[in-house]
C-alpha cells in the first residue's frame, strides 16, 4: 500500500524554484534512498514533508497514507507518524533529554487520542530503547543534545524514532560527520526499526551509508527532479561514475 | 510562515483579556481623601492606632519627599505621575474587628480563592489556629499573611508560630506590639530618606509584614505574603521588614496580583531584611501584578525599593524573583555584605511582553571581607516590551578577598522587542575577584521547528525553550512556587507564542 506519494511537487524558497515537479511513492515497508550532488533538492524534499516554515509549495500534491499532508501542521504530521532525523540536531539547554522525549511522546499520544504514559511505563520504555542503541543513561539527563558529539547526537534521533515508533522516517544526511563505528552503531540502530509497517527515506550523498542501511529502490535527484530510479545497485554505479552525467538531465 | 515570523504575529494579537487575574471584588472600602497632605500622613497613622514616634517618623518622611525628585535615569517611560491624584488608604470597609478568618468578608477569601491562594483551605483543613503536633506532618505548611489594597486581612498559624517564637504578623500590629524590634529595625537598611519611592512609601505606608526570627530559631514552615490590589485609584505602598536574629534561618514567599484597570496604579513598597551573625534569610517573590492591555494602556507601576543588610559575620541572603507582570517594573533587590563572610544571591528571571518596561537588577555592596555574592539573572523580552539588567557590583576598599559572579542571559521573542544589560561594577581594592558574563539569544527557528517536528504545538515548543532557559533560576525557588512559577510563565508569553 502507497505510504507516501509526492505527485508533481514544486517548491519555492523565497521566489525561487527548488522542486520542479518531483513525483515519488514509497510503499509501506520499503527503505528508499535518494541521492544526489548539493543543491538537488534533497534536503527541500524532506523539510517540505515534514513541514517546515520558509517552502512555499506552488503545485503538486503530498498524500500521506492517503491524507493530504500539505493541510496538516508539522506537529500534526509527526502524531499521524512522519519522523524526520535532521542532519544537524539542535541544542535545547536546560531542558533534559529524557524531559523533551516524554513531553513529545505525550504531545503526539494526546493529539492521536490515546493516553499518556505513566512515568514508570515511560521510563522502562526509554531504558529498554536506549540500551539496545547503546546510549548510557547520563546521556538522557544531559540537556537535549547539549555538548553531544556528532555520533551521539545521531544516536539520540535515532533513539526518538525508535520510541515514536513512526510508520515514514525520513532520514536526512544521517552519515554526515560520523566516522564508521559511530555510522555503523546509527545504522544498526535504524535497521533494527525495519517492519513491514514502516517506510524509510534515507537521504545522502554517498554510497558508503548504503553499505549499512541496504535500500530496496534508488533515486537519483538532479536539480529539482527525480531523473533516475533503480534497484540498490544503482548506487554502486553512481558511485563509479559520478553525477555529472545527470547535469544536463 | 517561518515560525518567528508567526510568533512575531501573535504578539501582535496578544490580549491582556488572557490575565487571569484581573477580576474587581465588590467589597465596600474606606478611603482617605485623594492626595497627599500632612493631614493624610496622620490620617493613615491614625487610622493605624499608632504610637507617637511613628507618626513622627512619617511626617519626617513626608517633608524630605517633598524636597526630593522622581528619579529619570531608568530605562522606562510613562507619563508624569500626578502624585496628588492617588488614594493612599483605601481598606476593605471591617464590619466589625477581626480576630479570626471566619469573621472577614467572605468576598476577601473568595479573590484569595480565585487567585489560588489557599488562605482560607488551609485556615479551614487545619483549623485557624492549628494545634501543634496534630496536624499531618507530610504536608508542608505555609503561614500567609494576606494584604488586599492597603491592609493585612488575615495571618495565618499565627500561634504555631509564636510557639517557635517567630513574630509574624502584619507590620502595623508589629509596631504596636512590638515597637522595641521596630524602633530598632524600621529604615535602617532603607532610610527615609534613600530615594523618592522609598521615602514616599516611609511618609504613607499603611501595611505589610513584620518577621521577627529569634536567635538560633529555624523557622518551622515558609512564610507567605499575598499582596493584592483592588481598589480603583489607590496607590499600594506596603513595607515588610523581616530580622534574622543570630544563627537563624527564615524562608519567606511573596506574591502579587491586581485587578485589570484602564488607569495606571502606583505601587511602591519597601523591603528590608536584615541578618545577624551566622543567620540567613531566603526571599521569594512571584510578581505578577496587572501588565496594561495590548495597546499599553492601564498596568500597575510598580517602583519598589528591596534591601537586604548582612549585618552579622557569615550571614547570608538570597534574592529569587520571576517577573512577568506590571506596566513598568523599577526594582533592584539588592545586598549590603556588611558582615565579614557574608554572601549574597540574586537569581531572577524577568518576563516581559505587549508594552510592558522592566528595569530590573540588583546590587551586591561588598563591605566585609571575604564576602561573596552570586547574580543570575534570565530576561525574556517579547512583543514589544523592553527588558533591562541594572546592576551595581562594588567592593570597597577594606573588603578583602570580595568576590563576585554575575551572569545575565537575555532571550528575544521576536523583532519588536529589546534587551539591554547594563552592568555597573567597581573594584576599590586589589584582591577583589569579579566575573561577569552575559549572552544575548534569539530563540531559533531550528530549534522551534525540531520540537515541533517531534509532535510539540508551536506554544509548547516556546514553553519548553524558555522553561530550559531558565532553568538555573526556578530551581533556587521553593518547590511549591516553582510549580507556580512555570506555569506562570508559561501563561505570561501566551500571548506571544498563542
Amino acid at each position: 500500500m502507497a505510504l507516501l506519494e509526492v505527485k508533481d511537487l514544486k517548491v519555492r524558497v523565497e521566489e525561487r524554484e527548488i522542486l520542479h515537479g518531483l513525483t515519488l511513492t514509497v510503499n509501506e515497508g520499503e527503505v528508499h534512498a535518494i541521492m544526489g550532488p548539493n543543491g538537488s533538492g534533497k534536503s527541500t524534499l524532506s523539510h517540505v514533508i515534514a513541514g517546515k516554515p520558509g517552502y512555499e509549495v506552488t503545485d503538486g500534491q503530498i498524500l500521506f497514507k492517503g491524507e493530504d499532508l500539505l493541510e496538516m501542521d508539522p506537529d500534526e504530521r509527526a502524531a499521524k507518524g512522519v519522523f524526520l532525523a535532521f542532519q544537524y540536531p539542535v541544542e535545547i539547554p536546560g531542558v533534559a533529554t529524557m524531559t523533551f522525549l516524554r513531553t513529545a511522546l505525550n504531545a503526539q499520544r494526546k493529539a492521536r487520542g490515546e493516553s499518556e504514559y505513566s512515568t514508570p511505563d515511560f521510563l522502562k520504555k526509554v531504558r529498554e530503547v536506549s540500551k539496545s542503541l547503546n546510549i548510557p543513561q547520563d546521556m538522557l539527563k544531559r540537556g537535549v543534545n547539549v555538548g553531544f558529539s556528532g555520533g551521539e547526537k545521531k544516536r539520540n534521533e535515532v533513539l526518538q524514532m525508535a520510541l515514536f515508533e513512526p510508520s515514514l522516517c525520513i532520514l536526512d544526511e544521517m552519515d554526515s560527520g560520523l566516522d564508521i563505528d559511530a555510522l555503523r552503531i546509527a545504522a544498526d540502530g535504524v535497521n533494527a526499526l525495519r517492519s513491514p509497517g514502516r517506510a524509510m527515506v534515507v537521504i545522502t550523498h554517498y554510497q558508503r551509508l548504503l553499505n549499512y542501511i541496504v535500500p530496496d529502490f534508488v533515486h537519483v535527484m538532479s536539480r529539482g527532479r527525480v531523473v533516475k530510479s533503480g534497484a540498490k545497485d544503482l548506487a554502486l554505479e553512481l558511485e563509479a561514475s559520478g553525477y555529472t552525467q545527470f547535469e544536463d538531465a | 510562515m517561518p515560525a518567528v515570523q508567526e510568533t512575531v504575529e501573535r504578539v501582535k494579537r496578544i490580549d491582556v483579556d488572557q490575565y487571569r487575574y484581573g477580576f474587581e471584588t465588590l467589597i465596600d472600602s474606606e478611603k482617605a481623601p485623594k492626595g497627599l497632605s500632612e493631614e493624610i500622613v496622620k490620617f493613615i497613622s491614625q487610622k493605624k492606632n499608632e504610637p507617637a514616634w511613628m507618626l513622627q517618623w512619617r511626617l519626617e518622611a513626608y517633608r524630605r519627599w517633598l524636597t526630593m525628585r522622581e528619579p529619570t535615569w531608568a530605562r522606562v517611560e510613562y507619563p508624569k505621575i500626578d502624585f496628588q491624584d492617588i488614594y493612599y488608604y483605601a481598606a476593605p470597609k471591617p464590619k466589625k474587628a477581626v480576630s479570626s478568618l471566619d469573621e472577614i468578608d467572605p468576598e476577601i477569601l473568595k479573590t484569595y480563592e480565585k487567585l489560588g491562594i489557599p488562605l482560607r483551605e488551609v485556615a479551614m483543613l487545619e483549623g485557624v489556629e492549628p494545634k501543634v503536633g496534630e496536624e499531618d506532618p507530610a504536608r508542608r505548611k505555609i503561614a500567609v499573611d494576606a494584604v488586599f489594597d492597603s491592609v493585612s486581612v488575615a495571618t495565618t498559624f499565627k500561634a504555631e508560630l509564636k510557639k517557635a517564637g517567630v513574630i509574624f504578623m502584619p507590620i502595623s500590629e508589629a509596631i504596636r506590639e512590638h515597637p522595641e524590634l521596630v524602633q530598632k529595625y524600621l529604615g535602617s537598611v532603607v532610610p527615609t530618606s534613600d530615594n523618592f519611592y522609598a521615602t514616599l512609601n516611609s511618609a504613607v505606608f499603611s501595611d505589610g509584614s513584620f518577621v521577627y526570627v529569634p536567635p538560633g530559631v529555624r523557622c518551622p514552615m515558609e512564610l507567605s505574603t499575598y499582596f493584592r490590589i483592588n481598589e480603583r485609584n489607590t496607590g499600594q505602598f506596603e513595607r515588610t521588614l523581616i530580622i534574622a536574629d543570630k544563627g537563624s534561618y527564615v524562608s519567606y514567599l511573596e506574591g502579587c496580583t491586581a485587578p485589570q484597570r484602564d488607569e495606571n496604579q502606583l505601587h511602591a513598597a519597601v523591603v528590608e531584611l536584615v541578618t545577624l551573625d551566622d543567620a540567613e534569610i531566603k526571599y521569594s517573590t512571584v510578581q505578577n501584578w496587572y501588565p496594561g492591555n495590548s495597546e499599553g494602556k492601564g498596568g500597575i507601576y510598580n517602583f519598589v525599593t528591596k534591601r537586604g543588610d548582612c549585618r552579622g559575620n557569615n550571614s547570608k541572603i538570597s534574592w529569587t524573583q520571576v517577573e512577568t507582570g506590571s506596566a513598568i517594573t523599577w526594582k533592584y533587590p539588592s545586598c549590603i555584605l556588611r558582615g565579614d563572610n557574608s554572601r549574597g544571591e540574586f537569581y531572577s528571571i524577568a518576563i516581559s511582553n505587549g508594552f510592558q518596561q522592566v528595569d530590573s537588577g540588583t546590587k551586591m555592596i561588598h563591605l566585609g571581607k571575604n564576602t561573596s555574592s552570586r547574580i543570575i539573572s534570565k530576561g525574556i523580552a517579547a512583543g514589544k516590551s523592553q527588558n533591562t539588567y541594572r546592576g551595581l557590583v562594588t567592593a570597597h576598599r577594606k573588603a578583602t578577598g570580595a568576590r563576585n559572579f554575575t551572569a545575565c542571559d537575555s532571550l528575544l521573542i521576536g523583532d519588536k522587542c529589546g534587551a539591554h544589560t547594563v552592568p555597573y561594577i567597581e573594584a576599590k581594592n586589589s584582591s577583589a575577584t569579579f566575573e561577569h558574563e552575559a549572552t544575548t539569544s534569539k530563540i531559533s527557528e531550528d530549534v522551534l521547528f525540531y520540537c515541533i517536528q517531534r509532535g510539540l504545538s508551536q506554544e509548547e515548543a516556546v514553553g519548553l525553550v524558555v522553561n530550559g532557559f531558565v532553568k538555573d533560576v526556578l530551581q533556587q525557588l521553593p518547590m511549591e512556587f516553582a510549580v507556580e512559577a512555570q506555569k506562570l510563565i508559561s501563561i505570561s508569553l501566551e500571548g506571544s507564542v498563542g
